[in-house]
């Protein structure tokens, strides 16, 4: 769906923005990509829909060059990029007009039609006749959601689509993004909130400082990471000494939680029967899941900080 | 979708987004006000002939000639208060208008983050710019319209009508006087041509719309004050300006056209040079905004 080679921008000033990037979005996945603010993510948008041109490396949108095959690719692309922009002397509805309008391959005779459905789907037919000006910021990132399905799309390039909302809007757009899938619609999905990507994404890109550090399934990335053993018991003393003897390396101790290193061998069946054998009060034990940040921690070295 | 792709024309291809571009260019406040106060300029200067010559006096200390052009007829026949109108709102009314809205038309939409959405739509950025190039123009002819048609309507409530006496001496009917009245506000609409086409230029320099209108409307005060400087004579030909005011040559008989076509090769020189220029600089240009 979306290839990218060796793909560079460096800005004017001299800033590297993007720094070699090999992307492989595969069709019908719900892309990831994730990264803190002002790790090229945007800037990478911009050269995959054709607004600015790479300094170096190439660009494949639908199995097309970009930006030379814009006017065939992005009539079967739906884009919202770094937030919603309207035109707020309009009203919703004429705002969808307009952007229709700047689409050469749009039928005018469908128009309005298709404009209904698309403000039907995003929740604000009510609010359709009201001027953009007006709107909510949750109400501006819904029309620029509806301006992206004013015809059914291939895929979907969504920049932020919950940045500025309440947690009840974010579960709406989560909702219809989950809903476009289900229909077929490859999603690439850019976001500096790891609970987001590993909500609604199969597939995860994470960028740090304009570069590429892992790409793969959410699966796949988690999996990468090893999960750490965990036990909850109040005889905590005890734990340890039993686990270091089963060979369990790296051991904490953290009020009445002790974590180590999984194992690489044996069943921690065996494990958990060894301290209860030896009189621990087990009130918890398991494998830890390792969350998209753990990944994210162990990949970069460091927190999920903006990068200066 | 393959019916939509099998459909575009020329005329389908363009259309509906010039369409939607005029439109949305005339649902602006700025757009509005700036009409507006067009539409008043004719009736300020109406009213103030009217006031000055209630006792049956000349406009101006010294009567004929001395005034702004074609003042003095007005009090004969309201007809000449299209041309007066016409003749003060063209060195910096209606050009600072028209560089308000030409400046505006990249630039504004850049600032306001919808140009990145036009394009992805795609509109297509030679498309978009076309459909912003004849936008302009029809808010060109618009703006004389107005100053026009504001003036005719003054000019028959506060002044007799009948017939025209020309700059050369001769008299035509009231009809044919309308009818060179028309032609000269088609000259006066062309006459903007370069402006609009610089204005659209710088537009698709910066990221302002404020940055745009305000340069745009700067080269308008300094090209009308270098055309002032008997100095300058030797680039003056080539100021857009500078062959404005020979849309007067209408009202002779038999009219002569030199100025006319002189001002109107100027303008489609200005068009020709600046919107190639505006064409590459907007393909070629990273869209950040």
């Amino acid at each position: 769906m979306i290839e990218t080679a060796g793909l560079t921008k460096r800005y004017r000033g001299g800033q590297l923005a993007v720094d070699g990037l090999d992307l492989v979005v595969p069709r019908g996945s719900v892309f990831g990509f994730l990264g803190p603010n002002g790790s090229g993510k945007t800037t990478t948008i911009r050269m995959l829909m054709g607004l600015i041109e790479p300094t170096s490396g190439v660009a494949r949108v639908l199995g097309e060059p970009m930006p030379r095959a814009v006017g065939r690719v992005l009539p079967r692309v739906g884009a919202l990029i770094e937030g919603p922009a309207l035109y707020g002397f309009l009203s919703g509805h004429d705002n969808l007009v307009r952007f229709d309008a700047a689409d050469p391959t749009a039928d005018p005779r469908t128009r309005a039609a298709r404009i209904g459905a698309a403000l039907e789907r995003v929740g604000l037919t009510a609010a359709a006749g009201k001027k953009a000006r007006a709107y909510s910021l949750g109400m501006k990132q819904r029309l620029g959601l509806a301006a992206a399905l004013l015809r059914p799309r291939e895929l979907l390039v969504l920049d932020e689509p919950t940045n500025g909302l309440d947690p009840q809007g974010m579960r709406e757009i989560r909702a219809l993004v989950r809903e476009l899938a289900e229909d077929g619609t490859t999603v690439f999905l850019s976001s500096h909130l790891l609970d987001e990507i590993e909500q609604v994404c199969t597939h995860v890109a994470v960028m740090a400082q304009g570069r590429l550090l892992t790409q793969g399934t959410v699966r796949e990335l988690a999996a990468s990471v090893t999960g750490r053993l965990a036990v909850g018991t109040p005889d905590t003393a005890e734990a340890v000494r039993v686990l270091k003897e089963h060979g369990v390396n790296d051991l904490t101790v953290r009020g009445e939680r002790v974590t180590g290193e999984l194992p690489g061998t044996g069943d921690l069946a065996e494990l958990n029967a060894a301290l209860v054998r030896a009189g621990v009060r087990v009130r918890a034990f398991g494998a830890e899941r390792v969350s998209l940040e753990d990944a994210f921690v162990a990949l970069t070295g460091e927190g999920f900080d903006v990068a200066g | 979708m393959s019916r939509a792709e099998a459909l575009p024309g020329r005329g389908r291809w363009l259309l509906p987004l010039f369409g939607n571009e005029v439109v949305t260019v005339f649902r602006r406040w700025r757009t509005l006000v700036l009409l507006g106060v067009l539409a008043a300029v004719p009736v300020l200067i109406g009213v103030a002939v009217r006031i000055e010559t209630r006792d049956g006096g000349s406009v101006g200390p010294r009567g004929d000639g001395q005034g702004p052009a074609f003042l003095s007829q007005v009090t004969n026949n309201g007809l000449f208060l299209v041309f007066a109108a016409l003749a003060a709102t063209l060195p910096f009314f209606l050009p600072m208008a028209v560089g308000v809205v030409a400046g505006d038309s990249v630039a504004g939409e850049a600032n306001s983050g919808t140009l990145r959405y036009l394009l992805v739509a795609p509109a297509g950025r030679s498309r978009l710019l076309l459909a912003k190039f004849t936008a302009t123009m029809v808010f060109c002819l618009a703006a004389t319209l107005v100053v026009a048609v504001s003036a005719l309507v003054v000019g028959v409530l506060l002044f007799p009508l009948g017939e025209v006496t020309l700059i050369s001496g001769t008299t035509v009917s009231f009809g044919e006087g309308l009818l060179r009245g028309l032609l000269i506000a088609g000259v006066v609409a062309l006459s903007l041509v370069g402006i609009a086409s610089l204005g659209l230029f710088v537009s698709t320099l910066t990221g302002s719309g404020i940055a745009a209108m305000a340069t745009t409307v700067g080269v308008v005060i300094t090209v009308q004050i270098l055309d002032q400087f008997p100095q300058l004579h030797a680039i003056q030909p080539y100021l857009f300006p500078h062959y404005w005011m020979g849309f007067a040559d209408l009202l002779r008989d038999p009219v002569y056209p030199d100025q006319i076509w002189r001002n109107l090769g100027l303008q489609g020189l200005y068009a020709g040079v600046f919107g190639s220029a505006a064409w590459a600089r907007f393909t070629s240009k990273d869209v950040l905004a």
